[in-house]
């Protein structure tokens, strides 16, 4: 099986006063992919408060904003043996919802060749 | 006398039981942990004697006490015969690392310090958890071979080879009995919990037919659960809630079975016959576990099994899916994929939930297919008679079997 890490992007911050509805989704969403024995690492949820960006030439900037673009709110790890079967996980992942979207990246091991 | 000999036959199985363990504990504790055998000998002579005397001159007032006193005699007399051979018959050769120890008592306290002391000594890491647990049933539990070959549906001989393996691994540790401190039990606790878990599970869970063994397993479990919440050194909030775990499911051990020994499933079951006892224990000890930030897995399974004690309403089975989910996010286990597979249909139906059983494709095991088979039954009664027959080709127990054909039977009759 390969693994394939999941990036969470919103426009809206998803961490800030999610329902209890919402919770249970999201656990809901987690715990299938859990009980098939395909979650690699359940991940983190990331601040959209304390974000920073290092530029060249010392350039730190607040940021991003979730007011100004799409930011990433959170990550995953899954195993599988296609990406096709990755992409039907996330299509059941209640962030659709919400305005969120979901890319998903194969992680490459030091044997595979992009 | 013939009265005598009757009461003492009943008295001794729970005697030695109860005290072999302990009094091997002590003595142990004693010898050293490489002198295990001397130890087990002197317990084992012990109540041999028991059974000659006792079956003559009838019980003493107080047995344990007597055969405490027996056990003493017969340690001295040991320690005599190894001082006079180490000082007059090997003479100048230099004495092994044995060295006797100040006098000993059998009270209360040493045998709770020593007991405690056991159970870390023998929930080594470098041993298998098969062996921890033969192990804790042979030493910590006064199980016979025969006994544990039982509980685990397994022949002697393998159980025989395996205790031996232990326990060479065991005599070669460098584990100080004596001394428990924190480091040890920093380093071991997770074992020792995982391993009373375990042994708690063989007994609940167990395919072994005999029900006398299966509760003497969750009782023996329990038994070392309490002792480590009793002793400040071990008791954790992981601890009360392991324990708390194991009184909910005892609670329901009665009302598991009819009286012809068949297996009632949990919906089934009469709720009256429910220990509240044991409940209460269980709600204590939650409360206990509850009193500091750890969430561990024994932590959510007795939340799981409070919410079970519970009537149904109050989003019950909503508690128990999310409960579930984080269960599974913390250790993946098949039952557990099952199990909440099971609350995910009580919360949001069997059509919903057939979705996420497919997806689990655990095709070796009995349970997914009596638990497809379950959430098949009220749309395609064919096809959940089919997979029933399925659970049944794939389990060993007697009692699964018999459970599952009523099952198909209970379908049947609905077609006609």
């Amino acid at each position: 099986m390969k693994e394939f890490v999941l990036i969470f992007r919103n426009s809206t911050n998803p961490h800030g006063n999610p329902s209890p509805e919402q919770l249970q989704e999201r656990m809901n969403w987690m715990g299938s992919i859990a009980a098939q024995n395909k979650l690699v690492d359940k991940g983190n949820r990331l601040s959209a408060s304390q974000a920073k960006t290092v530029q060249p030439g010392n350039v730190v900037t607040d940021g991003p904003y979730t007011e100004i673009k799409e930011f990433i709110s959170g990550y995953l790890i899954v195993k599988a043996d296609s990406i096709e079967e990755v992409v039907e996980m996330a299509k059941a992942n209640p962030t659709f919802k919400t305005g969120g979207n979901i890319e998903i990246r194969q992680i490459l091991t030091p044997e595979d060749k992009d | 006398m013939s009265e005598q000999g009757a009461s003492y036959r009943e008295l001794l199985p729970h005697l030695f039981r109860l005290e072999y363990s302990k009094m091997t504990a002590v003595l142990c504790r004693h010898f050293g942990l490489k002198h295990i055998e001397t130890a087990e000998d002197i317990a084992s002579e012990t109540f041999l004697k028991a059974t000659e005397v006792w079956a003559v001159s009838g019980i003493p007032e107080n047995p344990a006490g007597w055969l405490y006193t027996v056990a003493k005699n017969k340690t001295k007399d040991y320690l005599r015969r190894i001082s006079l051979f180490e000082t007059q018959i090997k003479g100048a050769i230099k004495t092994t690392d044995y060295e006797p120890g100040p006098a000993f008592e059998f009270n209360r306290q040493t045998i709770t310090d020593s007991q405690l002391a056991m159970i870390f000594a023998v929930c080594n890491p470098a041993n298998s958890k098969e062996a921890q647990i033969c192990l804790a049933l042979q030493i910590l539990c006064g199980f016979s071979v025969e006994e544990i070959a039982d509980a685990f549906l397994t022949k002697k001989e393998t159980i025989k080879k395996r205790l031996l393996r232990a326990r060479a691994t065991l005599r070669e540790d460098n584990f100080q009995i004596r001394a428990l401190d924190e480091g040890i039990i920093q380093s071991r606790m997770e074992v020792v919990l995982r391993t009373l878990y375990l042994l708690f599970n063989e007994g609940y869970f167990s395919q072994s037919g005999d029900q006398l063994i299966r509760k003497d397993l969750c009782s023996e479990a329990m038994r070392l659960a309490l002792i480590l919440t009793e002793s400040p050194l071990t008791n954790t909030t992981e601890a009360n809630a392991l324990l708390s775990l194991m009184c909910f499911q005892s609670s329901r051990l009665d009302a598991r079975e009819d009286d012809s020994g068949e297996t009632i499933l949990f919906e089934h079951q009469d709720r009256s016959r429910w220990s509240t006892e044991l409940i209460e224990k269980g709600n204590y000890y939650l409360v206990n576990a509850c009193t500091g930030n750890e969430l561990s897995k024994y932590h959510l399974e007795a939340g799981i099994a409070y919410w079970h004690t519970t009537p149904t309403g109050d989003n019950k089975w909503e508690h128990i899916l999310q409960l579930y989910n984080q269960l599974i996010l913390v250790e993946y286990s098949p039952m557990t994929a099952l199990n909440r597979t099971f609350a995910f249909a009580k919360v949001y139906g069997h059509q919903t939930a057939l979705k996420e059983a497919e997806k689990l494709e655990l095709t070796n095991s009995s349970y997914y297919h009596s638990l497809l088979a379950w959430l098949y039954a009220d749309t395609d009664i064919d096809k959940a008679i089919a997979l029933y027959k399925k659970a049944i080709t794939l389990t060993k127990s007697a009692t699964e079997k018999k459970t599952l054909q009523r099952e198909i039977d209970t379908l049947g009759k609905r077609k006609t």
